[in-house]
């Protein structure tokens, strides 16, 4: 077995937390039951991951092989990596029927086509999604295993999740092959990131709860609940908070939210001051830059308002993230009549 | 009338009235459970409120107010805009005293975002002590609940000999002499 297999194996198997290493690798399947039955789980991971990589060399596992377990331990840890989406478009209208076999033959010729150099991995999962590794080289080096991308798809969606290694300059051609290869005839990104793969996914497939313009009649017994407070605290502005709550249910919907952890609004609008102050010589756009980071941006966008620091409702910019399916938005001047900028479509 | 009075009420007997303004709701909460968990021999009732003016369909029902409290959250400029906005709705008399701002907080030094010079503006402009805490520590909640509490009873007039003018010695600054 090649000294760079093991070396990938070795550095593979460290990154797996200990007690999932086990499950892991019976995922793979690349070591027998027997073979794993020697290797013990309870030392540190140094030591386990040079027993895996002894068992591999017995069995004299190859790149590709090895390249599946690192597709593994992506399944299972996502949110390590960021996601952008893409969104495919097809100009006719009949749903063709998905061929499998023929979707990964077109990918890897259109790759390997133009790059000798790639290591190229498929993997299904029961939701549909089919999970793509593509380590990439160049005509004279070999594929770089650490820097992979991976490609989700949903064959029966035209969306597709790219996490794309560093190497930016294969972004172009990786369009390409899926857009041959799934019968589709554009591509575009959709301005949409996150660490959350799952959450992307709830976003585009609309899989939230989303608020609905329904009436919620107000159940009687809620003005029969016993306070559950002390008596001697009065709250002044109970209909406010009240109204606070509803409008909140309104916009955010009641159950959780996609996890995001960016919001980023690039402004190009016209820097609006007194006149008589002539801030900007030159009446050119302001360019400004505006970043809202959070662990959990939806969520903490919804318990703004209750907790005191907004005004309900909230900016229809910050809450249209999820019905608009994008977190970076441009927002530039409105030409029309309306003196107000407007979102970039 | 929209403005808050001091004095258009009849004070009850052996009580005292405080209410809190500030658009942290909870952490108002937690700080009247912890001035109603102090010893007192009065009774108290504590009135929360975001902003000013107050609900006017509840005014038959609500008591004379002794002391307003206005909160401050110093990592929120927004609540200061709120303090500020309610200011307006309180009578000129209120100022005699029956008014401190308490800013919360404190002990977050890297998300300051209210400037110490604007707080300092308020006090002296409105006449009033600005009492600086830190809600979220224990001893610090106990030791401001323990204030307001003194300076409770000292605005319902519980404290013969001194009244609510004699707060104007608390704003006195070292740097004026």
């Amino acid at each position: 077995m090649d000294e760079t297999v093991a070396e990938y194996i070795r550095r593979t198997v460290l990154k797996i937390p200990r007690d999932e290493i086990k499950t892991m690798l019976e995922k793979w399947g690349l070591l027998s039951e027997t073979q794993l039955q020697t290797i013990n789980f309870r030392q540190i991971k140094e030591s386990i991951s040079q027993d895996v990589v002894q068992l591999c060399e017995e069995n004299s596992v190859d790149i590709k092989q090895a390249a599946v377990l690192d597709i593994i331990y992506n399944h299972v840890y996502p949110n390590k990596r960021v996601w952008c989406v893409y969104q495919m478009k097809k100009t006719g209208e009949e749903a063709e029927f998905f061929d499998l076999t023929d979707f990964k033959k077109k990918f890897k010729g259109r790759l390997r086509s133009a790059l000798k150099n790639v290591t190229i991995n498929f993997r299904e999962y029961e939701d549909n999604a089919i999970w793509i590794r593509i380590a990439w080289g160049t005509p004279y080096t070999k594929p770089n295993q650490y820097k992979p991308s991976y490609v989700v798809y949903h064959s029966q969606t035209p969306y597709v999740f790219i996490s794309a290694s560093v190497l930016k300059s294969n972004l172009p051609l990786l369009c390409q092959a899926l857009v041959l290869a799934s019968n589709y005839h554009d591509i575009r990104e959709m301005e949409l990131r996150s660490h959350s793969l799952n959450s992307l996914k709830d976003i585009v497939f609309k899989r939230y709860s989303q608020n609905f313009q329904t009436h919620y009649p107000r159940p009687l017994q809620e003005r029969n609940v016993a306070p559950k407070s002390d008596l001697r605290i009065i709250q002044e502005n109970r209909n406010e908070k009240e109204r606070i709550e509803r409008v909140n249910r309104e916009v955010f919907g009641d159950g959780p939210q996609p996890k995001l952890e960016f919001a980023q609004y690039k402004l190009e609008t016209m820097f609006k001051s007194d006149p008589q102050m002539d801030v900007l010589d030159k009446k050119e756009p302001f360019r400004c830059l505006v970043k809202f980071s959070s662990p959990h941006l939806l969520e903490s966008l919804k318990s703004l308002a209750p907790a005191g620091m907004a005004d309900a409702p909230i900016s229809p910019l910050l809450t249209c993230i999820p019905q608009k399916a994008r977190n970076y938005f441009k927002i530039r001047e409105k030409k029309h009549f309306f003196p107000e900028s407007f979102v970039s479509p | 009338m929209a403005e808050l009075q001091p004095y258009n009420k009849l004070p009850a007997l052996s009580c005292a009235v405080l209410l809190l303004v500030g658009s942290d709701g909870g952490l108002q909460q937690r700080l009247a459970e912890a001035i109603l968990r102090e010893k007192k021999n009065f009774k108290i009732n504590i009135h929360l409120a975001a902003s000013l003016p107050l609900p006017p369909e509840r005014d038959h029902l609500r008591p004379r107010i002794d002391l307003v409290a206005f909160m401050i959250d110093i990592k929120s400029k927004y609540s200061l805009k709120n303090v500020e906005a309610s200011l307006a709705y309180v009578d000129d008399s209120f100022f005699l005293g029956k008014v401190c701002f308490l800013v919360t907080g404190v002990g977050r030094v890297n998300y300051c975002s209210v400037e110490m010079n604007a707080i300092r503006n308020l006090g002296e402009v409105y006449c009033s002590p600005v009492l600086f805490c830190e809600l979220e520590v224990e001893g610090s909640q106990v030791a401001t609940a323990q204030r307001l509490l003194r300076m409770l009873e000292i605005c319902a007039g519980h404290v013969p000999g001194v009244s609510a003018l004699s707060f104007s010695s608390l704003m006195r600054n070292c740097a004026d002499d």
